[in-house]
């Protein structure tokens, strides 16, 4: 994961040098220029960013009047909790698929040839950079009910089968769009991974499919575990495509704050989603940071 | 023989996604040029009249004019802010304050977008700035600055800093060493993160529908609200336009950026490690 983080780990030679630099008095006043350089983004970032989210999270305890009304409000209606179970089941469903499909990709990508995988490398970053609203609507036109979809269906004798505003539909448009944030992390831990090892492994006897599940497999879990945080958080706060490929009966919790916010006015309940959201966002960044730790020390604890 | 067998099977599983990642979204290329007033797939005849209706018709221009507009003076603002940030943090020798930033620079990444759009909504009503250009600006500003800093931060790394201490040795003041040593060295990375600012501002969706007027609409706020209410093939039309715009953006800014794919790929994976250390 330090590799993973240099790119904005300040350069690793400069703390040495400041002490050095202390003493020579003269730049002692300007020794903090590269500072007031950051200040303009910071400066805007409080005003645009973090006061506004602030705000959101206080207006769940404020709004309309003091209390943890909203609260009560939310976890006190059993079609508010299944709106939150539904959107935590979406998103774990949403994981797993990614998953199944990007492991094999990812793993593609290490051991194809340096073109072949610049190719693969694009191929999940054009789509990344896609905008949301083009795929979402071209998802609309391939599986509305007299889509492409569906014909294909019919050919194979399967009656048309609804996709359009059902759970199948939003998870077939996010898994796509999600796809990029699975196979990225897993392909930058399964690219460092020693290959060596697996013609270790072989060498000692072990037959090329056991190498991989008992040597290769459990070298790229941190990929694992990144990868579907990643796309399980993502997948929680999803609004465009579950909004266009869903059912308004079924409404996942972005949708819900949608409504609640822009068409009710109900801010204080959208904060309270708010909060409920990236408390659960927080956690699970939480656990996997333990289970991070906890794997590290196991391997070091290996060796 | 069964290794060759396996490496088919990873092959075909390889390609079979690529496909899936890529295929479907380039049916709105040809659903634009049906003659049909229905979304059918495959159109069974050819005509242009669904871009003569885009042009046609003053939402759809006005939406477009907006999205460029919007989306230019994203790219000049977030690129000053993100470079001068980026620059800023890797000459920081304070590490704890810079990591620090550093989150804080990039957390816009993290934090879903609905949670962001109630929040800038709210205070931008109180300011009068919803619906307004500054208004939008301010927002995507904020989405986009965190590529800027990613991508110039990437450059960076690959730079020589002994550079600058060679053209500050010769005299050259600190602003001039930067001018003519260190900017144009990480061009790439200042371009590429140029573009993925404009294309960020040109996408964005979530926070545009809730600052949106009836007097300020972006392209994909238009394209959101037809989609709602009507499927007309122009919705296509204004589709494969942005496609085809953010795909030659795009794929300019990932040529552009040192080392083109690989690097971005690690800086995106960057978020995954990101939300690692923020806990």
């Amino acid at each position: 994961m330090a590799a993973l983080l240099s790119p904005l780990s300040p350069s690793g030679p400069a703390p040495a040098a400041a002490p050095a630099e202390k003493g020579a008095g003269s730049r002692r006043g300007t020794r903090n220029w590269p500072f007031l350089l950051i200040v303009p983004a910071l400066l805007v970032l409080l005003a645009v960013f973090a006061y506004p989210v602030a705000q959101t999270f206080v207006s769940a305890f404020t709004t309309p009047s003091p209390g943890t009304g909203n609260f009560a409000w939310f976890f006190g209606s059993s079609a508010n909790v299944a709106v939150l179970t539904r959107t935590f089941s979406t998103a774990l469903w949403a994981t797993v698929i990614c998953l199944c499909l990007a492991y094999p990709y990812a793993y593609l990508m290490t051991v194809a040839s340096p073109r072949a995988r610049a190719a693969l490398l694009l191929i999940v970053m054009l789509p990344f950079w896609t905008s949301l609203m083009v795929r979402t609507f071209a998802w609309l036109v391939l599986l509305q009910d007299t889509g492409v979809v569906n014909g294909f269906l019919g050919l194979l004798g399967l009656g048309p089968v609804s996709l359009v505003r059902t759970q199948a539909g939003v998870l077939i448009g996010m898994v796509q769009i999600l796809m990029p944030f699975m196979v990225l992390p897993l392909y930058s831990v399964m690219s460092g991974i020693d290959r060596r090892l697996l013609t270790a492994a072989q060498s000692l006897g072990a037959r090329p499919l056991v190498a991989l599940l008992r040597v290769f497999v459990p070298l790229s879990l941190p990929g694992v575990a990144a990868g579907a945080t990643m796309v399980f958080i993502t997948s929680l706060g999803f609004y465009v495509t579950p909004a266009l490929l869903g059912s308004p009966s079924e409404a996942l919790i972005s949708q819900f704050m949608y409504t609640q916010v822009s068409g009710m006015l109900m801010w204080g309940r959208g904060g309270a989603m708010a909060v409920v959201l990236f408390a659960a966002t927080l956690l699970l960044i939480g656990l996997l940071g333990l289970a991070t730790r906890a794997g590290r020390r196991s391997r070091a604890g290996a060796r | 023989m069964s290794a060759r067998l396996a490496r088919a099977a990873l092959w075909t599983a390889g390609v079979l996604v690529a496909a899936w990642l890529v295929a479907p979204t380039l049916v709105v290329i040809p659903l634009s040029f049906t003659d049909k007033v229905s979304l059918t797939f495959p159109p069974t005849g050819w005509s242009t009249r669904w871009y003569a209706n885009f042009f046609g018709d003053s939402a759809w221009t006005a939406a477009l004019a907006n999205s460029l507009l919007v989306g230019v003076l994203v790219a000049v603002v977030a690129t000053t802010l993100g470079t001068a940030a980026a620059f800023g943090l890797s000459r920081w020798t304070n590490g704890r304050g810079a990591a620090a930033a550093s989150v804080l620079l990039l957390a816009p990444m993290i934090v879903p977008g609905i949670i962001l759009a109630i929040g800038i909504y709210a205070v931008f009503l109180k300011l009068g700035l919803a619906g307004t250009l500054v208004g939008f600006v301010a927002a995507h500003t904020v989405l986009a600055m965190p590529f800027v800093v990613v991508s110039v931060t990437a450059s960076l790394r690959t730079f020589d800093e002994r550079l600058e201490t060679a053209a500050a040795s010769l005299g050259a003041g600190r602003w001039a060493t930067f001018r003519q040593v260190t900017l144009p060295l990480i061009m790439p990375g200042v371009v590429s993160g140029a573009l993925f600012a404009f294309v960020t501002s040109f996408d964005e969706v979530v926070v545009s529908l809730f600052i949106q007027s009836p007097t300020l609409v972006t392209l994909p706020v238009q394209m959101y609200s037809s989609v709602t209410r009507e499927t007309d093939p122009t919705l296509a039309a204004a589709a494969t336009m942005i496609l085809v715009l953010t795909t030659v953006l795009v794929g300019g800014g990932l040529t552009l950026a040192a080392r083109a794919c690989i690097e971005v790929g690690q800086s995106h994976s960057l978020i995954a490690a990101m939300r690692i250390v923020a806990s």
